[in-house]
């Protein structure tokens, strides 16, 4: 089994949650170990939202994933980084540098577009203007990953 | 949660951008060091878009410090110990 992390911005646009629940459920009928981190609100509309861990079992505070990840002590197959401004694209560039993780970048918010041609670096970028429906992000992440049938 | 925000610290530029606050650094410091994401600054990993730029004046640093909802600081605090390692080229 393979694993994943969320990194979660700040969830004041709705589509994080809904995203990010609708990515863990995919990977995990993958066989992929979902693991979130995130400010406390982020982490506990998931946990509002999944209750009984159907979709995200894992998850751990911002800081001290960003301390594992720089000090070594932890990496990931995969890394999903939610960015909607741009601490989102901080973020995301200290994930480039301080992980091996095969990165991709969930680019979303009235400012997308913007905050998506300042990423310079390897990274897939899926990247839909929206801040309030998740659907058009939703078919650009089914456009990127190959989900199992 | 960082000691940051338990230290006495000055705010030089606040709801800021990462670039806005290099550019800052760069322009209004002498003494300026540049690293990468995740250098370990009193108990925190600094976030940021490399190379990250910390400035010296005096006793104290002048970093970015970013919050997910808030978007990035620039902030001042004395530390003669961090200045120590920059100066002796713990960086990039």
């Amino acid at each position: 089994m393979s694993n994943a992390l969320f990194l979660l911005g700040c969830p004041e646009s709705p589509v994080q949650t809904a995203i990010a629940l609708y990515l863990a459920n995919g990977l995990k009928r993958g066989s992929i170990d979902v693991t979130v981190a995130g400010t406390k609100a982020a982490i506990a509309l998931l946990k509002v939202s999944d209750p009984e861990g159907n979709y995200v079992r894992k998850t751990v505070d911002l800081d001290s994933c960003i301390e594992n990840l720089a000090e070594k002590k932890v990496d990931f197959d995969l890394c999903f980084v939610f960015v909607r401004n741009d601490a989102g694209i901080s973020y995301l560039s200290t994930l480039s540098s301080i992980s091996d993780a095969k990165l991709f970048a969930i680019v979303f918010g009235s400012d997308a577009d913007a905050l998506a041609s300042m990423i310079d670096f390897e990274c897939e970028k899926i990247v839909y203007k929206t801040g309030h429906n998740p659907v058009p992000l939703k078919k650009r992440i089914d456009q990127v990953m190959a989900w199992d049938a | 949660m960082g000691c940051i925000e338990q230290m006495k610290y000055e705010v030089l530029l606040k709801n800021t951008s990462f670039k806005e606050c290099r550019e800052y650094v760069e322009n209004n410091f002498k003494e300026v060091y540049q690293v990468k994401p995740g250098y370990k600054m009193f108990d925190v990993y600094l976030i940021g878009v490399p190379p990250i730029s910390i400035g010296v004046d005096g006793d104290d640093v002048i970093f970015p410090y970013t919050k997910p909802c808030y978007g990035t600081f620039l902030l001042r605090i004395r530390a003669e110990e961090e200045i120590e390692s920059l100066r002796k080229g713990e960086v990039l």
